[in-house]
């Protein structure tokens, strides 16, 4: 029933419930002496994810969400620079266990990352409406291309190798062999346009190469991405390889930017106005950038690996051959 | 120890073969042109500081002519032309340096102080080698898993360093015209001639004008490089703080960018390695082309169980190293490039005596005109110590130790870079586990400083990004 207004069914599937709906009422109990209680709903705060938990910004700080149409979705924590520290800490104690995990591993997680968001496709359908005013079949679209997506890089996780590692047919004695490594930390700046589908398009292929992800939620969108969070706190996923953000881009953009424990940074989300700031930033550590502009304008297109070979390094390894 | 050092009489390689002009112009547009504002620069063989030649110095106009020649050449020629034709090209290149392979050497030897022996078996084989392994590649690119129709960039700008001249501007060229890009190719400003050399065979070739342009100049020439808007992609090799620069100049443009920049490479002994093996390792690793190599084995770590006996073994080794005239076929050890370069690595060293290590040369008597500076090892180096973080790039090693594979890959990472790194050891699942933990983009197990046009290299962290050599080093030049 797309465009149709909340009704309970949706409510009780979990749709996030706007503020006007904050109260559930019975049609036709308001006769006799002694009514029906009404139920008053139990909302959800939106908090941070960082290192397999759900804490508020250090800051203390939240701030309004706001649909496209008006409507008062939530608050959501305002995170600061050093909740920026603290998810790179985590990111990085995270980022050795992950990779030294199986490809076979990584691939499951994956998996059962898309097996947890397809058991609440009703749920984020309903963020994903709500928070891009979108009809509602529209973001039930969005929902399973998402799931569709995990399951795509899910499978790439014992396959890269084999297509971006090689046997090098060397001029000597030398058996050598290239293959690609994770990155490390990557800083993700989630798109805004697509709250759900584009975040997922651009932290699937951080993480089933390997690396850690510390992301920025879309400032004006994070519902989904804080939402998300709880699919990937069930998901077997190692506390700290991924954590997510909500706040000020331009806030906590150049934290991420800057920080030295930072391997690279995803630009799909960064401001127009900051990229070459941001870009600059990143000089320092000597970052690897994906830039905006290599971002897919419409996330629904069908993504390729150049999102993943972003973010591996290829090592070469030489051993003579000899008796 | 007694020395064990056998006499050698000289025997120099014959200058004969090459024939120095007094001036050199620029290469633009398959022509040798004067630089527009007339401004010259010397440079010198640094092993007698006499002056080989004058060269053109390349000002912002000039980089624009080359700039524009070269797009014209990509958008007319070079972009449409078959592969299959651009092959030819580069086959035909490669053979040239083959038939000029002496001459080449000499010219290199020259102009960069290193020995004969390493220009001649080193260098210009492997600059040989790359074009013939990318010529085959250009009319190969739709099986290059990047896609059906990957499509070249445009215009490369690209800059390379004086420690390996001729290589590092085949290293860039090779896969960039293969891929149907052109080039605007910037020569370390002490090491420009055989870059020109070059440019003479490009012309014997009878590549289209255009299609490579060398602009000669220092700093300033690259800098007008980078900052030029019709310049697509640039790619850079050398120090991380110039690297650095170029990364924040791209900043939010669409101008592609790959950097290969320095390293303080960790070469790791264990006890069950084959010793003398391991020291020759050693040897290669750090006082090859005088110890400037980005991937130079800088730090030795060593078990501590057998540290005294490798330092022993590695000192008695450096005791028959030669240094000397570069163009002598049995030195070992050349001259250092360039007075700026002594100077940093003399002011290097001199940190490590300061701040407690303990410097040991052999014997070894420095001529008295010319760059020079002995092989030398620093034991009781400490992991803070400046000769055991910075990169040095000269002949000096430092020495550490550890005693378990954990400790030896913290100490092996703790650093910034992450070029390269050697393990020795016979134990080969302990190889694979090194390999694995190492934070490098190239390990050599048992072996150090190999190189080879099938073999991609390129760094991790602030060793820079993007892989040169093998199927991953046209990523480089296709927008796949």
């Amino acid at each position: 029933m797309p465009d149709a207004p909340a009704t309970a069914t949706e409510q009780a599937a979990g749709k996030p419930v706007p503020a006007r709906h904050g109260t559930t009422t019975q049609h036709g109990t308001t006769t006799g002496p002694s009514p029906e209680p009404v139920r008053l709903a139990v909302r959800k705060t939106y908090k941070l994810y960082v290192a397999g938990a759900f804490p508020r910004s250090e800051s203390g700080r939240s701030y309004a969400v706001v649909a496209p149409d008006g409507t008062h979705l939530a608050n959501a924590a305002l995170a600061s620079r050093k909740d920026v520290r603290d998810a790179v800490a985590a990111a990085r104690k995270a980022q050795d266990g992950w990779a030294a995990a199986t490809a076979y591993n990584r691939g499951q997680v994956l998996y059962r990352i898309a097996e947890m968001l397809e058991d609440r496709r009703e749920q984020f359908a309903g963020v994903v409406a709500a928070s891009e005013s979108r009809p509602h079949a529209d973001a039930q679209a969005a929902v399973d291309a998402s799931v569709d997506r995990w399951v795509w890089y899910a499978g790439w996780a014992d396959k890269l190798a084999q297509i971006a590692g090689s046997s090098n047919p060397v001029a000597g004695p030398y058996f050598n062999f290239s293959l690609p490594e994770p990155t490390g930390v990557v800083g993700i700046l989630a798109p805004a346009a697509s709250s759900l589908l584009g975040l997922v398009s651009v932290l699937a292929p951080v993480l089933v190469t390997g690396n850690s992800a510390v992301v920025v939620a879309s400032e004006e969108r994070p519902l989904a991405a804080v939402t998300l969070a709880e699919v990937l706190a069930t998901s077997d996923l190692p506390p700290g390889v991924a954590n997510v953000l909500t706040g000020r881009t331009v806030e906590l953009a150049p934290v991420l930017a800057s920080h030295r424990d930072v391997d690279a940074l995803a630009l799909a989300g960064a401001p127009p106005g900051l990229e070459v700031d941001l870009e600059q930033a990143a000089a320092g550590n000597v970052k690897r950038v994906l830039r905006r502009d290599a971002s897919l304008a419409d996330w629904t297109e069908d993504p390729t690996p150049r999102r993943m070979l972003a973010f591996v390094e290829t090592k070469t390894v030489w051993h003579p051959v000899g008796i | 120890m007694a020395s064990t050092r056998f006499p050698y009489a000289p025997a120099p390689e014959s200058r004969a073969v090459v024939t120095l002009r007094p001036s050199y112009g620029l290469f633009v547009n398959g022509e040798f042109v004067e630089p527009s504002d007339g401004a010259m620069f010397e440079t010198v063989d640094p092993s007698s500081e006499e002056v080989l030649a004058e060269v053109a110095s390349a000002g912002p106009v000039d980089v624009d002519r080359a700039v524009t020649a070269a797009s014209r050449a990509q958008q007319e020629v070079w972009g449409p032309m078959p592969g299959k034709e651009r092959a030819k090209y580069l086959y035909r290149i490669a053979r040239l340096v083959q038939e000029r392979s002496r001459e080449l050497a000499v010219l290199e030897s020259l102009d960069n102080g290193k020995p004969i022996r390493e220009s001649r078996d080193v260098d210009v084989p492997l600059v040989a080698a790359h074009f013939f392994y990318y010529a085959g590649w250009a009319d190969k690119l739709s099986y290059a898993g990047l896609g059906p129709a990957p499509r070249p960039l445009g215009v490369a700008g690209q800059i390379v360093p004086w420690n390996f001249p001729l290589l590092m501007a085949a290293w860039k060229l090779a896969p960039a015209l293969a891929t149907g890009n052109t080039c605007v190719l910037k020569p370390a400003e002490t090491t420009p001639l055989s870059a020109l050399l070059l440019a003479e065979i490009l012309q014997q070739a009878e590549l289209p004008p255009g299609v490579v342009n060398v602009v000669t100049g220092a700093g300033a020439t690259g800098a007008a490089l980078v900052e030029h808007p019709r310049v697509d992609k640039i790619a850079f090799t050398g120090s991380t703080e110039v690297g650095k620069a170029i990364q924040r100049r791209l900043a939010g443009t669409t101008r592609r960018l790959t950097l290969e920049l320095g390293g303080k490479a960790a070469n790791i002994v264990f006890e069950d390695a084959a010793i003398s093996q391991a020291v020759e390792g050693i040897v290669n690793g750090i006082f090859f082309n005088q110890g400037h190599v980005c991937c130079a084995g800088s730090r030795l770590l060593v078990q501590e169980s057998v540290a005294d006996t490798v330092v022993d073994a590695l000192k008695s080794r450096l005791e028959t190293l030669r240094l000397g005239d570069p163009l002598d076929k049995n030195t070992d050890i050349g001259a250092i490039n360039s007075s700026r370069q002594l100077d940093k690595i003399r002011e290097l060293a001199g940190s490590g005596d300061a701040e407690g290590a303990t410097r040991w040369s052999p014997e070894c008597v420095l001529p008295d005109r010319g760059y020079w500076f002995p092989p030398t090892v620093f034991t009781d180096v400490a992991p803070a110590h400046r000769i055991a973080r910075e990169e040095i790039f000269g002949p000096v090693l430092s020495v550490l130790t550890f005693r378990t594979p954990d400790e030896a890959v913290a100490k092996a990472n703790n650093t910034t870079y992450g070029l390269s790194a050697g393990v020795w050891t016979e134990k080969g699942s302990r190889i694979l586990w090194m390999a694995q933990h190492l934070r490098a983009g190239v390990v050599w197990a048992n072996t150090f400083n190999r190189f080879d046009p099938t073999s991609p290299f390129g760094g991790y962290r602030e060793s820079g990004f993007g892989r040169e050599g093998g199927r991953h080093g046209l990523e480089a030049y296709l927008d796949a």
